[in-house]
């Protein structure tokens, strides 16, 4: 079985975001930019998959801008066999919505025939949480998302999922797609043997027009703020100090 | 305009604070019918259709509904899609497993975790775990949104819908339930909670964790923990509140032993009034906090459940 594993380059999680002064975005130039960790989790997954010999082939793709060739290398260094690159946007200020992702790796998924796509449940930057579902719904596949752990046995998978309640254990047929949570594994580190062998395995680069997708955004951004700041608070030298500051404000 | 709302069916039973904070947002879009979908569904049904602003209920009873998977959830509202501008729902777990789908069934984008309704095509989200807001322009035939629940005082009661029952669509059949772990709690429902109390990586493991919920129990509030808290085992998965887990608003929130990592702040920064306590002098949490107090929460949490109240 093969595994397909999206990743998306993001910023990074440790940096603090900036909005533009002119309202056009977030800043992102000379910013630090890693794999969406959730992506992390999905290639941890998937490698892991392969190690048990439930998986011969994992594919990793990104979808964006040329430079993503940086996360599907760290995603080869993590033990991905192979990548797909699709170049799809000239700006890193250009973010290919959910729908348009999930149609390009709709045509990849006919290409490469996986039984399993394996993915973040959602991207930190635009925290849309829907390339998943979208990518199943285009493929008339079952879904399971938010996976907190996946067992994969022959045509179903049995996955436990983190829901508002707690927690809620699906089985679904196979081919599916599966989105990931934060509690299904702890992404392995690469090794700086693993990064040098990375840089020779294959990657094929390809265009969004080569799967005659078109990425015109649905959603016109009309401007990105800043949320409201919060006004400064007091510090308070004890509990004591705190109960009283409590009942005078109400809270208690 | 029309609007089709998903509302939050849990077991048969309506929920509420959900349901009726989504329809305040809904209202503004135009007239209201609620979908109560599940393999009983009619109580829920009947629910809905007290809530001010909804015009009318459909209620789709059918086993293939039980459990709000995804497949069978949304080939039932496509099949109802064509009635309706909006399709919309609370931004619950649920919700987001099913609209997502629905919107590339339609073929067209998802909104997810709308705060504000500018018009009737746009609306504003946070993204970057709310470090940003982003004002976003649809040019769908069909707007599909998730709505933030905490952004919204929930619709009053006093509503008397028509109900009417419509036919689950073919069930694609792709997956089964297998069960579900739902911690019982007689504690307030996190997400609507008035106050809420939260632990950290600081509280240091589950047994530690009893003098967090003693706190909440003197207060009548949730529990609340930090990411680091769930990933460490000292509290179960749907405490979590932050960017990826439950974002809450209450009156007060008391957050004991966490140091505000920005996905953290995401979840909890829209509370009216905010504790922190921390023995860390340097903790971010303090840059968002109301009242700060320095202290080890070993003495200050215990300390505070015996003075309050």
């Amino acid at each position: 079985m093969k595994v397909l594993v999206p990743v998306k380059r993001v910023i990074d999680y440790n940096v603090k975001v900036r909005v533009k002064a002119d309202g056009t975005g977030v800043d992102l130039a000379n910013v630090k930019m890693s794999m969406n960790p959730f992506d992390e989790i999905a290639v941890e997954e998937a490698i892991r998959l392969k190690e048990a010999g439930k998986a011969d082939e994992v594919i990793a793709v990104s979808i964006g801008v040329k430079q993503a060739q940086e996360t599907l290398r760290t995603a080869l260094a993590m033990g991905a066999d192979r990548a797909i690159l699709v170049v799809a946007a000239d700006s890193v200020d250009q973010d290919i919505e959910p729908l348009a992702v999930a149609k390009i790796l709709a045509k990849i998924v006919e290409e490469e025939q996986p039984g399993l796509v394996l993915c973040g449940k959602q991207a930190i930057d635009n925290d849309m949480n829907a390339t998943g579902q979208m990518l199943s719904a285009l493929l008339g596949w079952s879904q399971a998302t938010f996976a907190s752990e996946v067992d994969i046995d022959g045509d179903s998978a049995v996955v436990t999922r983190e829901v508002d309640g707690g927690l809620q254990t699906i089985k679904v047929a196979t081919p599916t797609i599966i989105s990931v949570d934060l509690r299904l594994n702890e992404p392995r580190y690469a090794s700086l043997p693993n990064i040098m062998k990375a840089k020779k395995k294959p990657l094929d680069e390809k265009t969004a027009a080569d799967y005659g997708v078109d990425v015109t955004p649905r959603l016109e951004v009309v401007k990105t703020s800043e949320p409201s700041e919060r006004a400064a608070g007091i510090m308070v030298g004890s509990v004591d100090e705190l109960v009283e500051k409590l009942k005078e404000a109400g809270a208690v | 305009m029309a609007v089709l709302l998903l509302a939050e069916v849990n077991n048969g039973e309506l929920a509420m604070d959900a349901t009726a904070k989504a329809v305040t947002a809904a209202k503004a879009l135009g007239d209201v019918t609620v979908l109560a979908a599940g393999a009983s569904a009619a109580a829920a049904g009947d629910a809905a259709a007290k809530i001010d602003g909804v015009a009318k209920v459909l209620v789709a009873e059918d086993a293939s509904l039980g459990h709000r998977l995804a497949e069978p959830t949304a080939a039932l509202i496509v099949s109802l899609a064509g009635d309706y501008s909006h399709i919309v729902a609370p931004a619950t777990t649920d919700a987001k497993n099913v609209m997502p789908r629905v919107a590339a069934l339609l073929d067209v984008m998802v909104m997810s975790d709308v705060t504000a309704v500018v018009d009737a095509d746009t609306f504003e989200r946070p993204i970057y775990a709310g470090n940003a807001i982003q004002t976003v322009k649809s040019s769908d035939a069909t707007k599909v949104i998730t709505f933030r629940t905490s952004t919204f005082d929930a619709a009053g009661e006093g509503g008397s819908a028509s109900v009417e029952t419509v036919g689950a669509a073919d069930n694609p059949g792709l997956s089964e339930w297998v069960e579900d772990k739902v911690a019982e709690s007689d504690r307030p429902e996190l997400t609507s909670a008035g106050i809420v109390v939260s632990g950290g990586r600081g509280v240091g493991s589950e047994e530690d964790f009893k003098i967090i919920e003693a706190l909440a129990d003197k207060l009548g509030a949730a529990v609340g923990a930090s990411r680091a808290a769930v990933d460490s085992g000292y509290a179960p998965n749907d405490w979590q509140v932050g960017q990826t887990g439950k974002v809450v608003a209450p009156e007060l929130y008391i957050a004991a032993g966490i140091s505000g990592a920005i996905q953290h702040l995401a979840g909890m920064k829209d509370s009216k009034i905010i504790v922190a306590i921390n023995k860390d002098e340097e903790a971010p949490i303090f840059q968002v906090a109301d009242f700060g107090l320095v202290a080890d929460l070993f003495e200050a949490v215990p300390a505070l459940t015996e003075k309050l109240g």
